[in-house]
């Protein structure tokens, strides 16, 4: 390791590159600051791809395979890009106790995606939660970042229709 | 700050209360929050402002109020005259009707079962400050406990006060906290640390998320006393990304802190330094594990490794560390403040204090309890909890998560304590309660928390990346009713060794949902063999 971290170039022009270079100074370019850099990698660019994981190993002086290893290990970081509209449906116990199961489905069969993936013309991802802890209000679920509770099937299918 | 300071703080706090004819709470916690809570805060402003109450009469967001299900939750204080289901366009009944008399269609019987059964320490604040501002968690004696602790305790008399209370670890495993921190204090080294698991996995369990977002400060207060009892100068609060509301808050809370000199160095003008950063989960059930969680700090992938040593010998960085829950750092700061023996005093011999449960699943008021140990689950899901909604039969209460059991209604006049319920094959767990009904089937829960496993298992250990998966397939055959008698005596065999040889507590516990199912509801499985017999 060196003595001093090597100053490594963010690989594009891309302003927001700006806020991931602040998260790795606030923590000195330290390897255990990986996290929240891939944190603020996929809250800036919404996904995490190939050219910013080799991006981090760099800067951070980590391994790209253990980038990746804890890219993937975790649910939350998502190597593949988003939909334009994200759908959070919460598979928690008391949610799935009250019929998320088949909001799912109903979803999963109107728009032909599958859990974890997004519809072909790039329109809606739909992703499935362990538990988003609105468990008193289940089944809950999150329509672009605003969390919606005792959801019926009617209701979750007019949310979406507004999205098409 | 010193004392006089907080003392000031503490009455400027009173003397603005007082000069306020009433005051209006509107719960901000992320239940209410969904249904649009800020907004009914907002038009209840303007609706005063109108009014030309603005003056007189206070409105504030506050932390979770309990009953999440008939949110937001609105109530007018001193007389805690509480309203339900709250939304702008109704707002106006809470402004119309300030003073008593007149009952509306969305009051709140606030001497309901629900609240009057609940015995609140951890959740004493919950409900009736301002989760963002600092001054409010002053009023309520807020850091008085870090104060006696520094100057009137050495660090030997906090861990012995702790070990007198009977508090025990809050997380699920019971293990009794005045002992981790001596064993912590005992431990050689001059760094150590301070962590604060806040990466609540279990499906079905929103106690902590609750408590950081209604009461962030209670948590570093907390904190604060668990290392100056054990020295250490540095805190992590290990908390999971799904939860955004509590995030911001306890940034807010942390930043309030140092500003006024509560965290930071040279705590209350004593040679106490002590400092707490945040760090994010990523969504892996897996990091609620101690050694995991320290994995996952320092930048790595969250697997376990075997113990020992334990984190209170070698932890963050190899040194000792100091990890509890954060309901058991929520108890911290009120032991110290009313005396360890106070809180003995409460609940069964082996349990002491409360326990916060997140009532959920089919039952009427879903929400957020605190009651003491030793309650009957009886009282707890038929008086608190209402019972079951449309006159449905009550089947099984699911406690402890992925890792719990599923206790039928035989039991349910036990008394919850760490121990009764192990006898049962379930486990206190975190505190998550998922009522089920006659509609549930136990073998489709069962396969439900085992896919969980599966999927959340680091693959770090044979017996539970495999043994998990081969439990689910197992299970599948049963719930296509493909299963035979040999595939029931394989299932046994299979839990048995995950539990025996798995690595950590995710593996070992995994097996529980499939075994208390297969204890108190056989029959349903052999239902399902049999269904295959028949067709035959």
């Amino acid at each position: 390791m060196p003595a001093y971290p090597v100053k490594v170039q963010p690989p594009t022009e891309d302003k927001r590159w700006g806020l991931v270079m602040a998260t790795m100074k606030r923590h000195g370019y330290q390897s255990n600051a990986m996290i929240e850099t891939l944190h603020t990698v996929q809250e800036s660019f919404g996904f995490l791809d190939d050219d910013s994981l080799r991006f981090v190993s760099k800067a951070l002086n980590v391994p790209l395979s253990k980038v990746y290893g804890v890219a993937t290990f975790y649910h939350f970081f998502t190597l593949k890009p988003q939909g334009k509209h994200t759908c959070v449906i919460c598979m928690g116990t008391a949610c799935y106790v009250k019929g998320a199961g088949e909001l799912m489905e109903t979803i999963a069969k109107k728009y032909n995606v599958h859990p974890g993936e997004t519809t072909d013309d790039g329109n809606l991802s739909l992703v499935t939660a362990r538990c988003i802890g609105a468990c008193g209000l289940a089944p809950a679920g999150v329509f672009d970042g605003e969390v919606n509770g005792k959801l019926t099937v009617a209701d979750t299918l007019t949310k979406l229709t507004k999205w098409e | 700050m010193t004392l006089e300071e907080l003392q000031e703080i503490k009455a400027g706090e009173e003397l603005a209360r007082s000069q306020k004819k009433k005051s209006i709470h509107v719960c901000v916690a992320a239940g209410c929050m969904s249904q649009n809570a800020e907004a009914v805060l907002n038009t209840i402003e303007g609706q005063l402002k109108e009014k030309g109450l603005a003056k007189e009469i206070d409105v504030k967001g506050v932390g979770c109020m309990g009953l999440c299900a008939a949110g937001p939750l609105v109530s007018i204080e001193p007389e805690n005259r509480m309203f339900q289901e709250i939304n702008p366009a109704n707002a106006f009944l809470v402004t119309d009707n300030l003073e008593k008399g007149k009952k509306t269609t969305n009051d709140l019987a606030s001497d309901s079962p629900f609240f009057k059964r609940q015995y609140k320490i951890v959740t004493e604040n919950c409900g009736v400050i301002n989760p963002e501002r600092i001054e409010e968690y002053i009023a309520f004696d807020g850091y008085l406990g870090l104060y006696t602790v520094l100057h009137d305790l050495d660090q030997n008399e906090v861990v012995q006060n702790l070990i007198k209370s009977g508090l025990r670890g809050r997380g699920g495993g019971g293990y009794p906290t005045g002992l981790k921190w001596s064993t912590v204090a005992k431990a050689v080294g001059s760094k150590k640390y301070v962590i604060c698991n806040a990466d609540e996995g279990d499906p079905g369990a929103f106690m902590d998320r609750s408590v950081l977002e209604s009461d962030p400060h209670r948590i570093l207060e907390g904190m604060a006393i668990a290392a100056y009892a054990i020295g250490a100068d540095e805190g992590f609060i290990y908390v999971r990304a799904e939860y955004p509301l509590a995030i911001s808050r306890l940034k807010v809370a942390i930043k309030q802190a140092e500003r006024k000199g509560l965290l930071g160095n040279n705590i209350f003008g004593t040679t106490f330094n002590f400092t707490i950063s945040i760090r994010l989960g990523a969504g892996a059930f897996v990091c609620g594990e101690e050694t995991a969680l320290i994995a996952s700090i320092e930048g790595g992938r969250g697997t376990p490794r075997p113990r020992p040593p334990y984190p209170a010998e070698s932890g963050l960085w190899g040194k000792p560390t100091l990890i509890n829950n954060v309901e058991t750092f929520a108890n911290i700061a009120p032991i110290i403040r009313k005396g360890a023996d106070w809180y003995a005093s409460i609940g069964t011999e082996t349990s002491k204090g409360t326990k916060v449960f997140a009532l959920a699943g089919q039952v009427v008021n879903t929400g957020l309890i605190e009651v003491p140990m030793g309650m009957s689950l009886r009282e707890i899901i038929f008086d608190i909890g209402g019972g079951i909604p449309g006159g449905r039969k009550f089947k099984a209460v699911q406690t402890g998560g992925p890792s719990g059991g599923c206790i039928p209604e035989e039991f349910l006049d036990i008394k919850v304590d760490y121990e009764s319920l192990t006898k049962l094959g379930s486990i206190m767990g975190s505190g998550g309660m998922i009522v089920m009904d006659e509609n549930s089937n136990m073998v489709d829960v069962a396969r439900y928390f085992m896919e969980f496993c599966m999927s959340e298992s680091c693959g770090k250990c044979v017996p539970c990346r495999v043994g998990t998966a081969q439990i689910y397939d197992i299970l599948t055959k049963f719930a296509e009713r493909r299963a035979t008698e040999a595939d029931l005596t394989l299932l046994e065999e299979l839990c048995d060794v995950v539990r025996n040889t798995s690595l950590c507590g995710l593996g070992q516990s995994s097996p529980n949902p499939v075994l208390s199912t297969l204890k108190y509801f056989k029959h349903e499985y052999m239902e399902r063999i049999q269904a295959e017999v028949n067709q035959e």
